[in-house]
């Protein structure tokens, strides 16, 4: 089986409002696939159904070959789930609590190793509330990793992170990934998409509106590039014949001189413009 | 419902799955550590019972006519009841609706831990709080209020019964009450304000001859009314049998509603529990 999650035709409903809109959507194994989309645009939705939390009201959709709208206890320990803005259990230490969830499953991983591979050694006996935020969410990805999962989902996890605490979280995810786990991410951050998925889809209006690799998503790789000096600007298919042209033009150093394609956010934000 | 949900098993020999005891188990001992470690809740859960004791105790030092007995007795066995029932109901209830909303049920719901486990690990861990209360409780009243402890092991037959029964049906009514706060935040008062009510018409503060009779009927509705009533025949004996109502402990009676609200609860719980909060849908 090559999908971890297959998904045709999901729909799903609020009152009048259909958050989902007819979503088709494949997931191959060991990829790490990121769902980018904005607030509202049926992303969270989506991966509540296929986490299992959430009933949909039409289509079919299969994650790791079981129907995820009758979650199994034997489904739930292939699957783990780092969900967004948890609080709980601030009086655990880091140890007691990935610990307690190893006896959920039925073939964890040493929990101590799993604290060592999300870099939280020597905060293993500090209780959860003393913890940084970034260090809470390494327990969170502990916690989603301690039964060994087959397919792992990160819900906005660097969400409110420091630059450098997300560099050093990336790494984490990159070497889970590199066991060769499935990982769904959603982000807004576009630029980690682009630095850990190996493709990206693109929700808006409960339907996927663009999917493929971050470095050629909605054309990005054939789109014009721009070329910035400090008396000009030119949009062109041929840069590198611009940039010769200037240099000959200044004999030399082209002052300020920028070449930019498109970046992923602005072909992010051209997709999700209301049609 | 579909061709592309064909189960693939990961493997032909997979270890088992933990068993619902083994897990609810671990839950009653973390679930033990969590609140011991949580200063704000013991102190919350624990010194209300103690405290109206050393101060009714102080306030009416009385004794009952004809009886033998002193006032503070019958305010020990009565806020025994009383501390039972909050360990139980307004202890879960309160906790239960956090856990709701700070995220612990939402994760707890997407691990493969059974759900009955949660439940397990509750219940366990209201016995053991329960459990500590009344001992303080009778501690006080032993040494503060010449409370005799029973010597026939009947009594203490009775007080097992009561107890077990009492917890466990205050605890799935807290398990229950715990989806009518909004937030976690309005929880304390939601859950709270009736159980304060319910105390003061079940006969923990104020005797039964004192009250009219539609109000008494409200209270027999209720478990408080007969968990006290049950731990009076325990505490007081047949010479405070008198101050009944009915000049009686009424065990049958007491065993029937605790037992009838046990299973209530649990449908209450089965039908009602909610894993989400309601921000999430």
């Amino acid at each position: 089986m090559t999908h971890a999650i297959q998904v045709r035709g999901l729909t799903k409903r609020y009152g009048d409002v259909e958050a989902v809109a007819g979503l088709d959507l494949d997931i191959k194994r060991g990829e790490v696939f990121a769902i980018l989309g904005p607030n509202g645009a049926g992303k969270s939705t989506t991966v509540e159904i296929l986490e299992g939390y959430r009933k949909r009201d039409a289509g079919e959709v299969s994650v790791l070959g079981v129907d995820p709208g009758r979650p199994t206890r034997e489904w739930r320990s292939r699957v783990g789930i780092v969900a967004q803005t948890m609080e709980d259990a601030p009086e655990l230490s880091v140890r007691e609590t990935v610990r307690h969830f190893a006896a959920y499953y039925p073939d964890p991983k040493d929990p101590d190793e799993v604290i060592a591979q999300v870099g939280l050694t020597e905060s293993a006996n500090k209780r959860i509330r003393q913890l940084s935020g970034g260090q809470r969410r390494r327990v969170d990805v502990a916690l989603g990793v301690i039964g060994r999962p087959e397919l792992l989902f990160l819900d906005e996890p660097t969400t409110g992170f420091d630059p450098e605490a997300r560099r050093n979280f990336w790494e984490l995810i990159e070497g889970l990934a590199h066991d060769g786990t499935t990982i769904v991410l959603t982000t807004h951050y576009l630029e980690e998409a682009e630095t850990l998925a190996d493709r990206v889809a693109v929700i808006a209006r409960g339907r996927i509106v663009a999917e493929g690799d971050p470095a050629t998503l909605g054309g990005r790789a054939t789109a014009k590039a721009r070329v910035n000096w400090s008396e000009g600007s030119v949009e062109t298919d041929t840069p590198t014949k611009t940039v010769l042209e200037l240099t000959r033009r200044y004999d030399g150093e082209v002052p300020e001189l920028t070449v930019t394609r498109p970046t992923l956010e602005d072909i992010y934000l051209r997709l999700i413009e209301p049609s | 419902m579909t061709d592309i949900t064909t189960a693939a098993p990961r493997t032909a020999a997979a270890p088992p799955m933990p068993s619902a005891l083994k897990v609810g188990l671990a839950r009653a001992a973390i679930e033990t550590k969590m609140f011991f470690r949580e200063k704000d809740a013991v102190v919350f859960t624990f010194s209300f019972p103690i405290i109206l004791l050393v101060l009714f105790g102080s306030i009416f030092s009385g004794s009952l006519k004809g009886t033998g007995l002193t006032v503070s007795q019958l305010y020990t066995a009565g806020l025994i009841g009383a501390g039972v029932m909050g360990a139980g109901f307004q202890n879960l209830g309160i906790g239960i609706a956090t856990e709701r909303q700070d995220g612990t049920l939402k994760r707890l719901a997407g691990t493969p831990m059974p759900r009955s486990a949660y439940f397990i690990g509750k219940i366990l861990n209201v016995l053991v709080i329960a459990f500590l209360e009344v001992v303080i409780l009778l501690a006080i009243g032993v040494l503060m209020y010449d409370l005799e402890l029973p010597r026939e092991a009947s009594k203490w037959v009775t007080f097992g019964w009561v107890f077990v029964l009492g917890v466990s049906a205050a605890a799935l009514l807290g398990v229950a009450a715990s989806s009518l706060p909004r937030s976690a935040k309005s929880a304390a008062a939601v859950i709270s304000m009736p159980f304060v009510v319910l105390q003061f018409i079940s006969g923990v503060y104020i005797p039964f001859t004192e009250m009219p009779t539609w109000l008494i009927n409200v209270a027999s509705v209720f478990p408080l009314k007969w968990m006290c009533q049950g731990f009076r025949s325990v505490f007081l004996g047949d010479a405070g049998a008198t101050l009944e109502l009915t000049k009686s402990y009424e065990l049958d009676r007491v065993a029937l509603v605790l037992g009838a609200w046990l299973v209530g609860g649990l449908v209450l719980c089965l039908t009602t529990f909610r894993w989400k909060s309601r921000r999430d849908g």
